[in-house]
């Protein structure tokens, strides 16, 4: 085995371990949020390990340049529709509470959550 | 790597199938129309990854442009605008078994149907072999599609162009000119505005590319163009530009300017060189990627128009979705 080919089968086995942590949040964890923000995660570094790991068997420039394009593409895609389920969530949760006030609340919640790991 | 033994890649095929199957269960057995939707998305991905599987990369590339991209966009304005209607009653039990008796059917004349094939599937791809050098195509996908078969191909170009007269004649008397407004719904969110500034850029190029590598590799004016209609369908979404006007000329051309230059070529076929839809041999390689440039272009045009939908004015949007927006604006 050339070191190249170790090379990338220590990667996508270490992408493909953060795939199965992503499956294992999205099995395990209690609600939609939560799931959400293991699948995202998981994917965004899964499939950047992978990318990395493939790296050495892609053709130079156009392959490689590639790849990356293709994960580039996955993280921007993946964190905006992340977004956008999350606020359909949201909308959702306002909408079966009994009113508009709940669901800006739940809104406000993860932000401020957001600040406080930022400062502490 | 000659020292390690890789398994089989066919065991890949096991959790495929068995991901499809499941999934297919699950849509079907689903209430929630949204969320079958988005399962709906994720089905055609996957169907996708099959016809890789398979070795068929035009299909796949099809299929998840069409079955999973645009299709579930479709699917997804219809759901929003349904709305979630859960205190509906549930259909009766003569319906239900009358319909799941239907789809049994269906499903055991398809498989009789695929089962019954002769075992060497009766094919052209020999002759196709034989003859593809005469395009200059390296795709022989392309080659059937452009040549061999191309009047298939130019049916399937006008039936697009139909589609969206169709479409458009189901806009009410008084819109007609107006805009398509199926894709206004409700003030964007941040983030579909973030991905319609970034994406399209990317998305122009992967579609041109799709196009114009289609000659020689998979790809081709059908996926090409389903990319870019999604890019503009994004855009639209976004908020960040308004489908055109019915009346517009310009939009009118560029559903026409497709079907309308292979039939001219076609013609002219019929004269300069030996037979309708037949291409002079020293111009058959710029002929043919002359028609699938415009092709791609009203593709492109079509799919976009479809899924912005029929002319409508700007007015009250459906109940469920302006009640929703006045909520968002209430403190």
């Amino acid at each position: 085995m050339s070191l190249a080919d170790a090379f990338t089968a220590v990667f996508v086995s270490l992408g493909a371990f953060f795939f199965f942590a992503g499956w294992v949040g999205l099995v395990r964890f209690p609600d939609a949020l939560s799931r959400l923000h293991a699948l995202s995660k998981a994917d965004n570094l899964g499939l950047g390990l992978v990318v990395i790991g493939l790296l050495p068997q892609a053709s130079w420039p156009f392959g490689t340049l590639k790849l990356i394009a293709l994960w580039l593409v996955a993280v921007l895609v993946g964190g905006a529709s992340a977004q956008l389920l999350a606020g359909a969530i949201h909308a959702q949760a306002a909408e079966t509470s009994t009113g508009g006030e709940p669901g800006r609340g739940t809104e406000a919640a993860p932000g401020a959550n957001g600040n406080d790991k930022a400062t502490s | 790597m000659p020292d390690v033994s890789l398994p089989d890649p066919h065991w890949a095929d096991l959790p495929l199938g068995f991901a499809l199957l499941v999934l297919a269960l699950w849509l079907t057995w689903t209430q929630r129309d949204r969320a079958a939707v988005i399962g709906f998305s994720g089905y055609g991905l996957l169907v996708a990854i099959a016809w890789v599987r398979l070795g068929s990369m035009d299909v796949a590339l099809t299929e998840a442009a069409l079955g999973g991209g645009l299709m579930g966009l479709l699917l997804l304005t219809a759901a929003a605008r349904l709305g979630e209607e859960t205190d509906q009653p549930a259909p009766g039990l003569p319906a239900r078994l009358s319909i799941a008796l239907l789809c049994l059917g269906v499903t055991l004349v398809l498989a009789a149907v695929v089962l019954g094939l002769p075992s060497p599937a009766p094919n052209l791809v020999a002759p196709v072999a034989s003859h593809q050098a005469v395009t200059e195509l390296g795709n022989p996908v392309a080659a059937v599609l452009i040549a061999f078969r191309a009047v298939d191909t130019m049916l399937e170009s006008v039936v697009l162009a139909l589609a969206v007269i169709v479409l458009w004649s189901f806009g009410a008397d008084r819109a007609w000119g107006a805009r398509p407004r199926a894709l206004h719904l409700g003030p964007p969110s941040p983030a579909l505005v973030f991905l319609g500034r970034l994406l399209p850029p990317a998305g122009l190029i992967v579609g041109v590319h799709l196009f114009w590598t289609g000659a020689d590799h998979p790809g081709g004016p059908f996926q090409g163009g389903a990319v870019l209609a999604a890019m503009a369908a994004l855009l639209w979404l976004a908020r960040l530009g308004e489908p055109p006007r019915v009346s517009d000329g310009l939009t009118r051309l560029g559903i026409v300017v497709g079907p309308l230059l292979f039939l001219l070529i076609g013609l002219a076929g019929a004269v300069i060189a030996d037979a309708f839809l037949d291409y002079p041999e020293a111009l058959t390689k710029p002929l043919i990627l002359l028609i699938e440039a415009a092709k791609t272009l009203s593709v492109a045009v079509a799919l976009a128009l479809l899924v912005a939908g029929p002319p409508e004015l700007p007015g009250p949007m459906p109940p469920r979705q302006s009640g929703r927006a006045a909520k968002g604006v209430t403190p």
